[in-house]
């Protein structure tokens, strides 16, 4: 008893020690820079890594790299390649990200950044703007303008799935409170009535057809940078916000009395956690369609992999939902262009399957 | 903090009525009036049946609950002139349950309890480093510091609780029946741990208790509530008669004397 308490005393490593987090975020970024040369480099006209990696240090860094590449290699890298490979990176690392704040948040592991509503809102936005011309004529031709760069189904999306998970919280207030078991069920019940419309939109979309289901099952295939300029800035600014809130998210697990006994404002900060959440899937979502699997398996990956402490989590959830997105993509333009969501799903479902058994015979070893 | 202030209660309920919504519409008071004033440093058993209004009255004390009508203060402030953070670092409950999260180690857990004092944007200060050591030592869980929550005996669940409400580092300490689920020896060696606690600490201890006899063993003052109302409030050698028992209780007891003359009350079984 005296020589443990000594040695607490003396130094007690409490949460994750530096080398720890160095080594989790070091290696998470190398991970990332590796599945973007890799990505890039990759694809039906080849071009080498090393010429790869030369023209993504000249025309990103700036290094002072002498040009042995072909102008049409450059081309082909930077104006198709790479900002298809940086969307999929947002992507990936915001639904990672999204999906890690949804499951403390809603203390579900089912929950994942579509569970209380922006999906079926987004898909209804997305989905109305793919058939605003068949639906109103005179929309034909405002159906192929842009607004900030982007299009009119970009926009829908994007405030469809916002404006629904609003509905939702205002729906889900009693008393001046949010219990989450409400905010999950009504989430529930309004994506029933939207994904009512979507199926109605869909009975009615003739040829349109194609399009909707591939947006329905994700696609990276229209990455452009203008969509990038509008992606990136949002996501970086709620990706800030909620990776320095880890503390609160540690503090929500323990539910949500116990949080406002250790000085939580847990009504004001599941709603800012809520907002700021469902702004990176929104954003995410207007960009890339509704990429399923990514969001709810990434923050359980990691979990076994690193532990529970979202100091840790937030931050690693971005950097490996990124590399992972970047290389399902990859297989998915290498599989002949089928939408990256079958990708994710078909490889990643059954891996993750593996890992929960191996983590489950790990830790019954480790009893017996 | 201030000495002059050193005979007004650190925490005060006044006509405090509090009441939970029905589904019907109504409001089922719960509390009804009750004046309980905590001097700095008082160490209080809190008795009563199910249903009586301990739990509320804890929640009240802790600012969960808001008043139907009176006040709570805490240093002569209504505690709903207090933000979140600041009553957190003067108030700890230990809750009667608490769902552990799976896969966070003691230390992280008890580091928890730092929350309220959070300076930094990711560290912890050298302050938060020392307060959870103390709390560990303090909370005699100084060896479970690596071990897994989910791992935690119930009386190693306790001590960890405890811990974590110590590093807090709190003046008022709200316990909901701590010796819950505990055995003999964890129950005598949880309420001990606390007593020195509040010797070492000086913190004022409000702990909600079953056993009427560990009750008196462990507090030089008890406070019963019946029906929301306080019905005794004193010495526990003077108030915890049989009498009383049967009253509030509505239990048949026998009394006795120990050998150092304390009252021990017995439980009269068919």
């Amino acid at each position: 008893m005296r020589a443990a308490a000594a040695a607490t005393t003396g130094r007690l490593a409490v949460g994750p020690s530096l080398t720890r987090t160095a080594i989790v975020l070091g290696g998470g970024a190398i991970v990332l820079v590796v599945a973007m040369v890799v990505a890039v480099a990759v694809g039906s006209v080849g071009v080498s890594i090393g010429d790869t990696a030369a023209i993504l240090g000249h025309r990103l860094l700036g290094l002072p790299i002498p040009r042995t590449w072909s102008v049409g290699a450059e081309q082909i890298i930077f104006d198709v390649r790479l900002p298809r490979v940086l969307t999929a990176m947002l992507v990936g690392g915001g639904l990672a990200l999204a999906g890690t704040v949804f499951q403390a948040l809603l203390r579900n592991p089912m929950a994942d950044p579509y569970i209380i509503g922006t999906a079926a809102g987004a898909s209804l936005g997305a989905i109305a703007g793919l058939m605003a011309p068949i639906l109103v004529p005179a929309l034909a031709i405002g159906a192929g303008s842009s607004w900030l760069g982007l299009g009119v189904v970009q926009v829908l999306a994007f405030a469809g799935g916002l404006g629904t998970v609003l509905l939702v919280y205002a729906v889900s207030r009693t008393n001046g409170r949010v219990p989450v078991v409400t905010l999950l069920l009504t989430g529930y019940a309004v994506s029933s009535v939207l994904a009512a419309g979507v199926a109605l939109l869909m009975f009615f979309s003739g040829q349109r057809l194609g399009a909707i289901f591939g947006w329905l099952m994700g696609s990276l295939a229209n990455a452009r940078w203008l969509n990038l300029a509008f992606a990136a800035p949002l996501l970086a600014i709620s990706g800030a916000l909620l990776v320095i809130r880890w503390r609160r998210l540690n503090l929500l697990l323990l539910g949500d009395e116990p949080a406002s006994h250790l000085g939580l404002d847990v009504e004001r900060e599941k709603l800012a956690l809520t907002m700021l959440a469902t702004l990176a899937t929104s954003t995410v979502v207007a960009i890339s369609g509704t990429i399923g699997f990514v969001g709810l398996v990434v923050p359980h990956l990691l979990r076994l992999a690193i532990g529970p402490d979202h100091r840790l989590l937030l931050p690693a959830s971005i950097l490996f939902g990124a590399s992972l997105l970047a290389l399902a993509d990859l297989g998915a333009r290498l599989a002949g262009g089928v939408p990256v969501g079958i990708v994710t799903a078909l490889i990643g479902a059954p891996f993750f399957i593996y890992l929960l058994r191996r983590s489950r015979d790990l830790s019954r070893g480790a009893v017996a | 903090m201030s000495t002059g202030v050193a005979t007004a209660p650190l925490v005060a309920a006044q006509g405090l009525v509090v009441g939970y919504p029905l589904a019907s519409g109504g409001r089922r008071e719960v509390l009804r009036g009750v004046d309980l004033a905590l001097t700095r440093g008082e160490l209080v058993a809190l008795l009563g049946t199910n249903g009586s209004g301990k739990t509320t009255l804890l929640r009240a004390f802790a600012g969960t609950l808001h008043p139907d009508a009176g006040s709570v203060t805490l240093d002569g402030r209504s505690l709903g002139d207090w933000s979140r953070p600041a009553l957190a670092r003067r108030i700890a409950v230990l809750p009667q349950q608490l769902e552990l999260p799976v896969g966070f180690t003691v230390a992280e857990l008890v580091a928890m309890g730092r929350a309220p004092h959070a300076r930094r944007l990711f560290a912890s200060t050298a302050e938060d480093d020392r307060a959870v050591a103390r709390a560990l030592l303090d909370a005699d869980a100084a060896d479970l510091a690596d071990r897994r929550a989910e791992e935690l005996s119930g009386g190693e669940r306790q001590r960890l609780l405890v811990a974590m409400a110590l590093a807090q580092e709190p003046d008022l300490l709200l316990l909901d029946e701590p010796t819950l689920h505990l055995d003999l020896a964890h129950q005598v060696g949880l309420l001990s741990a606390i007593r020195r606690l509040r010797a070492q600490r000086g913190i004022t201890v409000l702990a909600v208790l079953h056993d009427l006899n560990l009750a008196a063993g462990f507090a030089p003052r008890a406070v019963v509530l019946d029906g929301g109302r306080i019905v005794a409030d004193g010495l526990p050698d003077e108030i915890l008669s049989p009498d009383l028992v049967q009253r509030v209780f509505g239990v048949p007891v026998d009394e006795a004397r120990t050998t150092e003359g304390r009252r021990h009350l017995a439980l009269r079984l068919d």
